[in-house]
């Protein structure tokens, strides 16, 4: 409450005036239209689960974290999902730090019933056994900046976090079968949420009694507005939760119109948000993909430094070969020709009666494929094969390459080169960040 | 579960899918508070004690100079509910029920009237058999008669929900927990106008609409009970000081 009526307090009589006239003529305070939303950004952080979202001048941050827990007693196959909401003192000169005020629980609940309460969130799937474990979804808002419209811009921040969010995959093992193993992320890839549709939250507020409304109001607005409302709805034209907590009355028909106008924002939010999604995981099977050129160089590098000259002078022929072949892809054009380099490497090497390295380097060549292009699929069989023929394969080898998806660690300790001081730090910093998630 | 039967169109308890439950409202059962009133729906209790206009009790908090301060106060008894659990006091739920009961209560309060003074509203649920928001809101607005408050409105809520294909009327507890959509809404009664709006799980457009108006004529129903309780208690007054 008292957050609520100290917006009012720095808001002069003229300011309040002068907003409430110029809705008459439907000007707003910052120049957009009645139904217009301000510019929206959403970027997301380092690890999966996290995001900011920027709406205008309102800033929100999300972070996703899992955890395996007892379920509630009477939903013993469903796992759990809880919405904490910090509203941040700097956010707001009204905000206090300590327990969440009246607002930020509001907040809370408003998200938390568009998204748990209208199934957006697969809650089965995340059950391990029933009745023992379930991971428990926590979705944390931090709210940086308050620029009004608070809870349109949270809402999207957590849907875009849990759109990224992964959960380490868990099997149920050991010597009853009770047991519950959670693979690392390096040994298998983590799984992400099930998400069956995307509840936007869209917030009017009115004016005069209900006769003029706008949308995504801002902060002045915000204050100087008699009562707010927010619908959530999905890009089905479902509606999922809505909030009009009190204040002035407003007929049901304009209730009516304002789900319409919302349902038609919906899609474009969704489609938005998807975007920019897409446009991270892109970016992250990117990262993933880049990392091995250094793997595989240094797995050359293992017995004999004179093996990598040829080798890579037989990659230079081979590269003018491999030129030639169909299977050439134009797209990444440094990563493919590594990739392809290393492919060629097998051959040629494997030959080579003298090499004690040609194990290694055919097992790696398939850490490629694995990462998934379907071009190279052909050769990297052909590599596979040859694999199998030689006896001479150390069993951790093949280990490390079949049941590696993307990561990758040292079976055999190699002499230690340059590139070896370098990559065990990244290999720490790497579980340093999981471990902390 | 089948909570429509499809033989009989009953429901699981024996109520048709438009009809509410079986309404009582007394006013007067706190003595101390300046205004009180007991009301129920169905098997759901509720009271509640209105003490005001009085001086603001905290002078950090009365924020505007030109109207009263409002102040709302929901809980639920520990015996309310099937299983006697320990409520903590400052839970989610609370504070969003009593942050949307005041706020509701205020939209049809005269407070402009009474500038610079406190109004607080006590709602307790002594048992709890869904629609418990319902309820208070009902409950605060005869109390809030009873203490002679000046309002624009009285308003009325009543909740209503979809299953089995059917809209339904003021739901019980297990119609409510059945996960399917729940839209409670409040009016003010003769302005015929929405101030509390409520509603979560998933509904079509169409249909939610169709559900608002059934929630919105269970609250003119109950806005006509709550008339005839007024005017009895008036009578009642009446008869006491001999005129």
């Amino acid at each position: 409450m008292e957050q609520r009526w100290a917006n009012t307090w720095r808001l002069t009589i003229n300011e309040k005036q002068f907003i409430e006239e110029a809705l008459r003529s439907e000007i707003r305070v910052d120049g957009r239209r009645l139904y217009d939303y301000r510019r929206l950004t959403i970027k997301f952080g380092r690890e999966d689960g996290s995001s900011e979202v920027q709406l205008g001048e309102t800033h929100v941050m999300a972070f996703v974290t899992g955890q395996l827990m007892q379920p509630y007693r009477d939903r013993p196959n469903e796992g759990t999902l809880a919405i904490f909401t910090e509203f941040s003192p700097m956010a707001d000169p009204s905000f206090e730090p300590g327990r969440p005020g009246e607002a930020a629980i509001e907040l809370g609940r408003v998200i938390d019933r568009g998204l748990r309460e209208s199934r957006a969130v697969d809650m089965e799937s995340l059950c391990v056994v029933a009745g023992k474990s379930v991971w428990a979804i926590r979705v944390d808002l931090h709210i940086i900046d308050n620029g009004g419209n608070l809870i349109d811009a949270a809402n999207i921040a957590a849907l875009a976090a849990l759109s990224t969010f992964r959960r380490p995959e868990c099997s149920v093992g050991g010597d009853d079968s009770q047991e519950i193993i959670v693979h690392d992320p390096e040994v298998r890839d983590p799984i992400p949420l099930t998400i069956h549709h995307f509840p936007i939250a869209v917030t009017f507020a009115f004016f005069h009694e209900g006769n003029t409304l706008v949308m995504d109001p801002h902060y002045k607005e915000e204050a100087v507005s008699g009562v707010r409302m927010t619908v959530t709805v999905n890009s089905n034209g479902d509606v999922c939760a809505i909030q009009k907590a009190g204040g002035e009355g407003i007929v049901s028909g304009d209730v009516m119109r304002c789900l319409r106008i919302a349902s038609l924002k919906a899609s474009e939010m969704t489609t938005k948000i998807k975007e920019a999604v897409e446009t991270y995981n892109a970016e992250v099977a990117l990262k993933k993909v880049k990392r091995h050129p250094s793997l595989i160089a240094q797995k050359i590098t293992v017995p004999d430094v004179e093996m990598k000259e040829a080798s890579f002078q037989k990659t230079k022929k081979l590269n003018a070969d491999m030129e030639n072949s169909p299977n050439q892809t134009s797209t990444s054009l440094t990563i493919t020709k590594d990739r392809d380099a290393n492919a060629s490497i097998g051959r040629p090497l494997n030959w080579d009666p003298y090499s004690s390295s040609a194990p290694a380097i055919v097992s790696s060549s398939t850490l490629p494929e694995l990462v998934g292009t379907s071009k190279e699929s052909n050769e990297d069989q052909m590599m596979q094969r040859d694999e199998e023929y030689d006896p001479s394969l150390k069993n951790d080898q093949i280990a490390s390459a079949t049941g590696v998806s993307s990561e990758f660690h040292q079976q055999n300790s190699p002499p230690k080169s340059l590139k070896d001081a370098v990559k065990p730090k990244h290999k720490r910093k790497k579980n340093a960040e999981r471990g902390a998630r | 579960m089948e909570y429509v039967n499809p033989l009989t169109g009953l429901r699981i308890d024996g109520r048709r899918p438009t009809e509410m439950r079986h309404l009582k409202g007394e006013i007067g059962v706190v003595s101390k508070a300046d205004g009180s009133a007991l009301f129920e729906m169905g098997n759901t209790r509720v009271i509640a004690a209105v003490y005001g206009p009085r001086e603001v009790q905290n002078k950090g908090q009365q924020m505007n100079n030109n109207e009263a301060l409002v102040r709302c106060e929901y809980s639920m008894a520990n015996f309310s509910t099937g299983d006697r659990a320990r409520r903590p006091k400052g839970d989610r739920r609370s504070t969003e029920i009593s942050l949307v009961i005041r706020q509701t209560m205020e939209a049809c309060i005269l407070t402009k009237l009474m500038p610079r003074s406190q109004i607080d509203i006590f709602v307790q649920v002594l048992q709890a058999d869904g629609g418990t928001r319902s309820a208070c809101i009902n409950a605060a607005t005869l109390a809030l008669a009873d203490a002679g408050i000046p309002m624009r409105d009285i308003i009325t809520s009543c909740s209503a929900g979809y299953l089995c294909t059917t809209p339904l009327l003021d739901l019980n507890y297990a119609e409510d927990s059945a996960g399917g959509p729940d839209v409670t809404v409040g009016i003010l009664a003769k302005m015929d106008k929405v101030t509390l709006l409520q509603m979560d799980a998933k509904l079509p457009l169409d249909t939610f609409e169709t559900v608002m108006q059934l929630a919105i004529e269970g609250c003119k129903a109950i806005a006509q009970y709550i008339r005839e309780i007024m005017l009895q208690n008036t009578k009642q007054l009446e008869c006491r000081r001999g005129s």
